[in-house]
């Protein structure tokens, strides 16, 4: 009894979760003319793809920039963080305890206490309006987490393994490279995912960093969609399109992005 | 002299690795921080940058600034409805999941998929959903509730209460996370503990009581911190769903607003400034206690 209460709240729970995509899918597979707010919840009469193709060429351009953008910012974070993590957790020097913190902090700062200055200084060094410098903020942005997801995953690393290495005359780098790089390839994804979702979904830097044509995706989707006056199909399928890579990422990957979600939480 | 030597060599390489990101962290966090302060107590308006010293003038400005009281009262709302809201849902399908369930996996991705989509998508499809024309515009959330003779007018943009509105979607993208983050607590709790208070004939609910709730402190908290940090932060969600609407607006919005369409660069570094300390009071002793309670498990 009690669990078939459990399983009817659960899944009323799911089905909460799911309505906003039942909406966003019904709606924009109809055709411009069957749509209609007053009828928005009614499946489509036929199955249509005029809304995709009438919001696609707006769309088309932030989704390139953003996969510039995410792809690099992504896979450097990553790699630093891979470096920051293995020497605090395995070959450590005075004050790293200090050190981890302070980096750690820079994750939950709110980056409009940052973004002034920012723009300022990539003014100045000529970054500003263009995905470089966009790029770069994301990979400094990124450079606590990928620490973090790092530096906990290898702690769990035996020491023996990084001692044989020693004992074999590996320097650090080499230990690293050779050692601990293959090893953390699991952490890798995760940090891959996580970077990626949040360069890729990032709303505040891509307004203020870049110019019309770099936009990043979610800036364009915002453009093409939170007018008022946009017609309701037009709004739901690019949105949709805007979140297919990071949802493909989720559905493919979710195994990692759960762990992903841990180490947010400071847990390793 | 030589062992001195050989220690020191030892450790620089490390340190030389971590060194960049040191530095870039060094100016763009901190550097930035403090930076954005000095901006704060200078008289930058327009686009053109200017730095004579005014003091807390922006600070006194907007403590007496009706514009800010709104936002503040707004963000206050926003964040017990939220913070609330999501732990509840999320405490409560974590407990329901936790002895497992038939097809768990596809729940948890249904619960969990939402933290994936950017808060931008979320927002424009939530916009939909929440409209409250009534009558024959009626749609969305309203057009449901009318199945069962229900019309609410709580999210109405007019309404005072608006902004708790806001705290649906923004539930609706993280409640699975707090669901996830209790959900791995439970499962971290070995059995024997469990089993050893049922063999002492606790009932089931005794055994969450007395076992499960006093180990699930710090999940707890973990939760509440990252939901209180995003919360104070909340930009892009609001400015997808409603722009440029006093009703909806919070301090991080009004930033946006001061400093990049108006110009008002140091009036915005100050607001930027409050909600800086206001997170870090909040973050600064959950770091630290976080790493404290680690090394004391080593």
């Amino acid at each position: 009894m009690t669990r078939i209460f459990r399983n009817l709240v659960l899944f009323a729970f799911a089905i909460f979760f799911l309505m906003p995509v039942y909406v966003l899918l019904v709606t924009a597979f109809k055709s411009p003319g069957e749509v209609d707010v007053v009828h928005m919840w009614t499946l489509p009469k036929s199955l249509s793809f005029d809304s995709f193709s009438l919001v696609w060429p707006k769309l088309q351009n932030g989704m390139v920039n953003s996969l510039m953008l995410a792809i690099p910012a992504s896979v450097i974070s990553s790699l630093l963080g891979a470096a920051n993590g293995f020497v605090l957790a395995k070959w450590r020097f005075p004050g790293a305890d200090v050190v981890f913190p302070v980096i750690l902090f820079g994750m939950f700062i709110p980056y409009q206490a940052v973004i002034i200055p920012m723009s300022g200084l990539m003014t100045d060094i000529g970054l500003k309006g263009g995905l470089d410098g966009l790029i770069l903020i994301h990979i400094i942005y990124g450079l606590p987490i990928t620490t973090l997801i790092f530096r906990n995953y290898y702690i769990g690393l035996s020491e023996e393994v990084i001692e044989a290495a020693r004992v074999d005359g590996a320097g650090m780098l080499r230990t690293f490279a050779y050692i601990a790089l293959p090893l953390g390839l699991p952490a890798f994804a995760v940090a891959m995912i996580w970077q990626f979702t949040s360069a890729w979904n990032d709303f505040l830097f891509g307004v203020i960093m870049t110019r019309t044509e770099f936009w990043p995706v979610t800036v364009a989707l915002n453009n093409v969609a939170g007018a008022q006056t946009v017609p309701f199909n037009q709004a739901m399928a690019s949105a949709f399109l805007a979140s297919i890579p990071t949802l493909l990422v989720y559905l493919l990957l979710g195994r990692f992005f759960m762990r992903g979600l841990m180490a947010g939480a400071l847990k390793g | 002299m030589s062992k001195l030597k050989r220690r020191i060599g030892r450790w620089v390489p490390g340190l030389l690795l971590v060194s960049p990101s040191l530095v870039l962290l060094g100016v763009f966090v901190y550097g930035f921080i403090g930076w954005n302060i000095k901006i704060s107590v200078t008289d930058w308006k327009g686009q053109l940058e200017t730095d004579n010293y005014v003091g807390l003038f922006w600070y006194k400005q907007l403590f007496a600034d009706e514009t800010f009281h709104n936002d503040a009262r707004n963000l206050l709302i926003f964040t017990l409805v939220f913070i609330l809201g999501s732990m509840s849902v999320g405490l409560l399908l974590a407990l329901l999941m936790d002895k497992g369930v038939r097809g768990e996996n596809i729940l948890r991705s249904i619960y969990l998929f939402p933290m994936g989509i950017s808060f931008i998508a979320t927002g424009i499809v939530w916009r939909w959903l929440l409209n409250s024309d009534p009558g024959e515009g009626t749609t969305g959330v309203n057009d449901l509730l009318g199945l069962v003779g229900v019309h609410s007018d709580w999210h109405k943009s007019d309404s005072q209460w608006a902004i708790a509105a806001i705290a649906l979607p923004a539930g609706w993208a993280l409640s699975g996370y707090v669901m996830a983050l209790f959900l791995a607590g439970l499962r971290g709790i070995p059995d024997e503990l469990r089993e050893a208070a049922r063999v002492d004939g606790a009932t089931e609910f005794r055994v969450y009581w007395h076992v499960v709730r006093p180990m699930m402190y710090p999940v707890l908290m973990s939760a509440l911190v990252i939901l209180a940090h995003i919360s104070l932060k909340t930009f892009d969600l609001i400015y997808a769903i409603a722009p440029l609407d006093p009703r909806t607006e919070t301090p991080a919005i009004f930033m946006y607003l001061t400093a990049f369409r108006g110009n008002f660069y140091a009036r915005g570094a100050a607001i930027a400034t409050l909600l800086f300390f206001a997170i870090a009071v909040v973050i600064v002793p959950y770091i630290w206690y976080s790493i404290r309670k680690e090394r004391t498990a080593r």
